[in-house]
């Protein structure tokens, strides 16, 4: 492993560390709230940003991930200390996206994007009114298993760096490739011999898996849900495509980045003012598309890039 | 012919009515959007928020200057003219020429949009539940049928009628001022192409702000008039977002008189899914139509939008 590597590691050591330096509840949940919120933007990234494919419909994985994992729960069929849940609800929500695939990738473009807003629309409004299954709009509420945060830090952190080493074996073997080109041009990579559909359908699969291990995850640490939370447009849907954005989209910490901007923003605006605090985080994508348009990692990196051409121009002449 | 019958029928004839008035608001909502997609190729993701913001000017003017929800329309009219503008001039239009990797920004800026209005609202108004007590909010007007020897009674809602009317006078005089005047045909040149307008003399940056601040004003009509029939809350724009998009994919991307038809066939599909399925999953109908009109009609029920 090479010196720049290492110090890459770093960091992730330091995070490692956390619960050992503090064990105020308080700071522990923004962390792990955090720690979700990388997994949500890092899964979305490997859809929206790496492949191209803008989903306006994640809280649909999210959804029915924390749905598994709460009724599994709720039925006997699993304890609420299993890690399976996580599993389980990440592959149901992978096949429920096979299903949100196989209909949605026939179209395109912004097309693609709200077809998948529509069926995550769906999907939570099935789970309000399917009352045997999931308790409709009343929700499922479940004992949490563990009583120190320090456990549920550690599962979150441990689903983050799956989530993180997975993306980056992907982008690196011909698949990823493969995402790549079909963001460039679909069209190009078709006749060029890939099967679009198919990768498309591979990216969406993997990302909604980790989407839905996310929403287990949050179905077991926060002890409730209800179709309102969980299948949230604006909550989930519409803030993990922010996140992502704040970040940069296709960049490998930029999701990382915007999710810890967006808890640190939305926390601290939501003591000073209350009610009515994302009106600040809103007033910071404005401000980061106009300013940052490939968001904070993302345009931070075009620049360093462009004034290392300058120099090379420079030397040159 | 049997009363039970009759009463069917006065069920379904009630069941159509109600669907197309409220179609009719939705008509006006799926204008505004579909003026924007046109021309400006963006969804606008806010759509919901400006009716929320146009919602409450009507509350205010109403709970502080006895001003009629019908007679506000003359405030909110220009005023959401303006704030339309103003947010294609200073938001949207310098993100145009941005260079990113995805083509979003423009979206993902009406979405910052709607946080930030809808936040601002729960910050200023509070989360409570408005409603505007008009004297006339449950009034109606009754059309008895005489039909088979039965008499079918069939109910108007006089503040659903009167926001038809208008809606009605407002959407024609949109295709009357899209038809005949400079700046109407300027916008539709430049929906049809914008190099090509830009090359023919028309400042296209001044259209695409006339054509925001002309969507944003006319959601802004419907929310005034929808103010004597609904309540109002600072979330309230999300749902309308999202109806506004099933209206304008119905209709076919930019297609204004497919605007209408989906937005009268969004209302007659959720009054008629509410009555004869499920009142609880009346609004899935409109996403599962949406869904099936893309995949089969990707083109919207005329045929004639972008696909």
């Amino acid at each position: 492993m090479s010196r720049k590597n290492l110090i890459g590691l770093l960091p992730i050591a330091a995070v490692l560390l956390i619960p050992l330096l503090t064990q105020n509840p308080y700071l522990l949940h923004m962390f792990i709230l955090s720690l979700m919120w990388i997994v949500l933007g890092q899964s979305w990234n490997l859809l929206g940003g790496y492949t191209g494919q803008i989903s306006y419909g994640h809280a649909a994985f999210f959804g029915v991930g924390a749905y598994t994992a709460g009724i599994m729960v709720k039925s006997g069929l699993s304890a609420s200390t299993a890690w399976w849940g996580l599993l389980l609800g990440g592959l149901m929500a992978a096949l429920v996206a096979a299903a949100i695939g196989w209909i949605c990738f026939r179209l395109r473009g912004s097309y693609f994007s709200l077809s998948v807003l529509a069926l995550s629309e769906v999907l939570r409004i099935v789970a309000v009114n399917w009352n045997r299954l999931t308790n409709g709009a009343e929700g499922i509420l479940l004992i949490p298993a563990f009583n120190t945060k320090t456990y549920y830090y550690y599962i979150a952190f441990g689903l983050a760096a799956v989530n993180l080493g997975v993306i980056r074996w992907v982008m690196h073997t011909k698949p990823g490739y493969y995402f790549l080109a079909i963001r460039e041009d679909q069209d190009c990579a078709e006749s060029l011999g890939i099967d679009t559909t198919k990768f498309k359908l591979l990216s969406l699969l993997i990302s909604a898996f980790f989407t839905g291990a996310a929403g287990a995850f949050y179905m077991n640490y926060m002890g409730f849900i209800d179709p309102g939370i969980v299948f949230s447009l604006p909550d989930i849907s519409i803030m993990v495509i922010l996140v992502t954005m704040l970040g940069g989209a296709a960049t490998k910490w930029g999701p990382a980045v915007g999710a810890v901007i967006f808890i640190l923003v939305s926390e601290i605006f939501r003591v000073w003012v209350g009610s009515g605090h994302l009106l600040f985080f809103g007033v910071l994508i404005i401000a980061i598309i106009i300013y940052f348009p490939n968001g904070i990692v993302g345009t931070l990196a075009d620049r360093r890039a462009r004034r290392r051409r300058a120099r090379g121009a420079e030397a040159v002449a | 012919m049997s009363p039970q019958v009759a009463g069917q029928l006065e069920l379904l004839g009630q069941v159509l009515i109600s669907g197309v008035l409220l179609g009719g608001l939705y008509a006006l909502i799926g204008l505004g959007m579909s003026l924007i997609m046109g021309v400006m190729k963006i969804i606008n993701l806010a759509h919901g928020e400006l009716m929320m913001v146009a919602m409450y000017i009507t509350f205010w003017a109403f709970t502080l200057a006895k001003i009629d929800p019908y007679a506000s329309l003359l405030i909110v009219f220009p005023l959401m003219f303006l704030l339309g503008v103003g947010v294609q001039k200073f938001l949207l239009s310098p993100v145009m020429e941005a260079d990113t990797v995805l083509p979003q920004g423009q979206v993902l800026l009406t979405v910052g949009l709607g946080l930030v209005l809808s936040n601002l609202a729960l910050l200023l108004f509070t989360a409570n539940y408005r409603s505007v007590p008009v004297s006339y909010a449950s009034k109606t007007i009754y059309w008895d049928l005489k039909l088979g020897g039965q008499t079918i009674s069939l109910s108007f809602s006089y503040p659903f009628l009167i926001a038809f009317c208008i809606a009605g006078v407002l959407g024609a005089s949109l295709f009357i001022f899209l038809a005949k005047t400079d700046t109407g045909r300027m916008i539709r040149a430049t929906a049809q192409d914008k190099r090509a307008a830009a090359l023919m003399g028309i400042n296209t940056k001044r259209i695409t702000y006339i054509t925001f601040g002309i969507g944003a004003a006319l959601v802004g009509a419907a929310g005034a008039l929808l103010d004597p029939v609904y309540y109002l809350y600072p979330q309230i724009g999300g749902q309308f977002t999202s109806k506004a998009f099933v209206i304008t994919i119905l209709g076919g991307l930019g297609d204004i008189p497919g605007a209408v038809l989906g937005g009268l066939v969004l209302g007659l599909a959720e009054s008629l899914g509410s009555v004869y399925i499920s009142l609880g999953y009346k609004d899935a109908f409109g996403f599962i139509i949406f869904v099936l009109v893309l995949i089969f009609m990707p083109r919207g029920l005329l045929g004639r939008g972008r696909a």
